[in-house]
């Protein structure tokens, strides 16, 4: 028996002509040379420089892209579909999972969806938390996109010192949480617990840490003549592009305008904080950038009104057919119900009992109807799509990522650069293949 | 749940007993359930039981809708003439408009929202499609346009069949359709006319069937904890 390896072959004859399927080599030696030549090249999925399990495939002639083409769902996993088998509250547990850099994200989006078809207002200070949580997932997510970013572009500090500062985020995010990422922590009705004590002072002394540290990006990257010449003038997308495009976020401010949904169509009470809309006009990566690093500061100055706003009260509505039963407890196990709560059900209060069995085997039910609701997310418009059939799982949840709908700009932002540049705008566009490909 | 008859999923169900406890915002929804939880009467003192769930009623909001979407719908009429014959109703509900619309003339009345100085919905944030198996037009795709310029957003819907899924692509009136269209195409497997590469986009392109449709299996294994089989999800207990 003789195996064949289809890679090795030379040379096959196909309607647009022979096709030379090469790994390597000198091209001179390949083809004869006496023809019109097109090379392509498949780029990805596993490539450190794709931002994930992307797969670029490009036509180049000599270096310059003539066109590009993203091909996805390397990273699909059926989320959606996984959806309609779970109960409401389970649902947060499997969105968290798909843009994995902005968690809170896709949990506030999909219980705001979730609220919004039972009618039910939460209380101020779980939506507090919420906003603290979105933005210091905010801070993260640029940070991360700071990091591989600058990794693809070969500034390797930008990467080490953005995962350091990314890191020392998440040990917040896991003192509130139990969790660094995919925590499931904000559930229909509220989040799943208060503030643990010294959380507060925790947050106090990050913002502390990246008042210290943002400015070291600047000092490091900012001036930096390769830095400038990597990003400046490259992957241009203007105004008119993104819109056609549907393209949201960072992208669409750098392109000079202001859209962004905490300040267009204010929700979780954006509107009660002040911060400015950074913009730029380049339209480039760089004006991506800049407009991401003047959004980390702007996310500090939230998060500090928000601590400012944190009053004490409920996390969770207080209607007992909705509310999740949970009394949280860090025990020897780690975190669980508290055992004060299990006795007061189990010994106490029978009614509290099913309750409690009913709304964790069987679930709240939600009014049928269907809902969109859009935030924005570090990437642009994270929007849900909600369906209910007045059941007690979801009938249908469409989650509309930012990431899945920008990245079909990179065809754009690519066709006539350098392949080098290819790189830089995918980076611009900072797609994560969790929520693309969910 | 979308059944022509009413679905009682367990519990006594008084006879009498008004439904319609659930706000739905501006008019009435397609489908109303009596409350969350209203046993008012019968052995479930926890109330879990004796849901009502109603058809959906098919006729739609009446006018006046409320709020800016009576200014919207004027704007629609006014400057597209074959609006009776496109837009099948409306539906108003949870503080939202959906215009029901036919799948023929669905980018007609996409351009002429994006276009016009009255209506201007610059961006298609949302394009998705969801399958209600008990209906004859059992495939629906829903579209959720924005206005950047007056803050609005709305909802189409159209309804296909599985013999005839076709719907007119609104590439050319929105370019980001692209990803979403292969996308609703890959899952639901409504054919979008028009469309530049109508491919597989999530799938790989030799996947067999529409994984988001109701009557594909979800598919999993049993699996073993502490001993005991625990069923793939599709098979646990379902609470209606």
């Amino acid at each position: 028996m003789t195996i064949t390896d289809p890679y090795a072959a030379a040379a096959r004859e196909t309607t647009e002509g022979r096709v030379y399927t090469v790994t390597g080599g000198d091209w001179d030696t390949i083809t004869p040379g006496d023809e019109e030549e097109r090379l392509v090249i498949n780029m990805g999925p596993q490539h450190p420089s794709t931002h994930g399990v992307l797969r670029l495939v490009l036509e180049l002639e000599g270096e310059t892209v003539t066109q590009a083409r993203t091909v996805i769902g390397y990273l699909h996993t059926g989320i959606e579909k996984n959806l309609e088998y779970r109960n409401w509250t389970q649902g947060v547990t499997f969105v968290t999972r798909m843009d994995y850099l902005s968690n809170a994200f896709n949990e506030t989006v999909y219980c705001l969806g979730v609220e919004k078809l039972l009618g039910i207002e939460v209380p101020e200070r779980a939506t507090t938390i919420r906003v603290l949580m979105m933005e210091l997932q905010r801070i993260a997510s640029h940070l991360v996109w700071l990091a591989t970013g600058g990794m693809e572009l070969g500034a390797l500090t930008a990467m080490t010192n953005g995962f350091r500062e990314r890191e020392l985020v998440l040990d917040v995010l896991e003192t509130i949480t139990g969790q660094r990422m995919n925590p499931a922590y904000i559930r229909p009705g509220g989040v799943a617990q208060d503030l643990p004590p010294g959380a507060v002072e925790k947050i106090l002394d990050l913002l502390e840490v990246m008042r210290d540290r943002l400015p070291t990006y600047d000092d490091l990257l900012t001036g930096s003549p390769i830095w400038q010449r990597r990003l400046q003038g490259v992957a241009h997308l203007d105004l008119q592009g993104c819109l056609a495009l549907g393209v949201t976020g960072p992208i669409l401010r750098s392109a000079g305008l202001a859209w962004d949904m905490r300040k267009t169509e204010p929700y979780c009470g954006y509107e009660n904080y002040e911060f400015d809309v950074p913009t730029e006009t380049t339209a480039d990566a760089w004006g991506r950038y800049r407009v991401r690093m003047a959004e980390m500061w702007e996310s500090l100055k939230i998060i500090d009104q928000a601590l400012d706003k944190l009053e004490p009260g409920p996390v969770m509505v207080q209607d007992r057919k909705i509310g999740w039963p949970a009394q949280l407890a860090l025990g020897p196990d780690g975190l669980g119900n508290s055992l004060d709560h299990v006795k007061k059900i189990m010994g106490t209060s029978m009614e509290a009992l099913i309750h409690h069995f009913k709304l964790v085997t069987e679930g709240f039910r939600v009014p049928a109807g269907q809902v969109y609701v859009a935030i924005e997310n570090p990437r642009g418009e994270l929007g849900a799509h909600v369906v209910s059939d007045g059941g007690t799982r979801p009938y249908r949840v469409h989650v509309r990522d930012p990431g899945f709908v920008n990245l079909q700009s990179a065809s754009a932002m690519c066709e006539g650069s350098l392949i080098a540049d290819a790189i830089a705008a995918v980076a611009s566009i900072d797609p994560v293949m969790g929520g693309v490909d969910r | 749940m979308t059944d022509s008859t009413e679905i009682s999923t367990g519990g006594p169900t008084p006879e009498g007993r008004t439904p319609g406890a659930v706000d739905t915002g501006v008019g009435t929804d397609s489908r109303v359930t009596s409350d969350m939880f209203g046993a008012t009467f019968g052995g479930d003192t926890t109330g879990f039981g004796g849901l009502v769930r109603r058809a959906p009623d098919d006729t739609g909001t009446p006018r006046p809708y409320g709020g800016w979407f009576d200014e919207f719908a004027d704007a629609l009429e006014a400057v597209y003439p074959s609006y009776a014959e496109a837009v099948k109703k409306v539906v108003v509900a949870h503080g939202e408009i959906t215009l029901h619309v036919d799948p023929a003339r669905l980018a007609d009345v996409a351009r002429v929202m994006r276009d016009d100085e009255n209506l201007r919905f610059e961006l298609l944030s949302n394009l998705s499609g969801v399958d209600y198996p008990h209906q004859a037009e059992r495939l629906h795709v829903v579209y959720n346009l924005t206005s950047m310029t007056y803050r609005r957003r709305v909802r189409l819907e159209v309804a296909v069949t599985t013999e005839n899924p076709h719907v007119a692509s609104v590439c050319n009136v929105y370019p980001t359709a692209d990803f979403h269209e292969r996308e609703c195409w890959d899952m639901f497997g409504v054919v979008f006319d028009g469309h530049p590469a109508l491919t597989r986009i999530l799938m790989p392109d030799d996947w067999d069937g529409h994984p988001q449709r109701k009557d594909y299996p979800l598919g999993g294994v049993p699996v073993e904890y502490k001993g005991a089989q625990i069923p793939p999800p599709d098979e646990r207990r379902a609470y209606a």
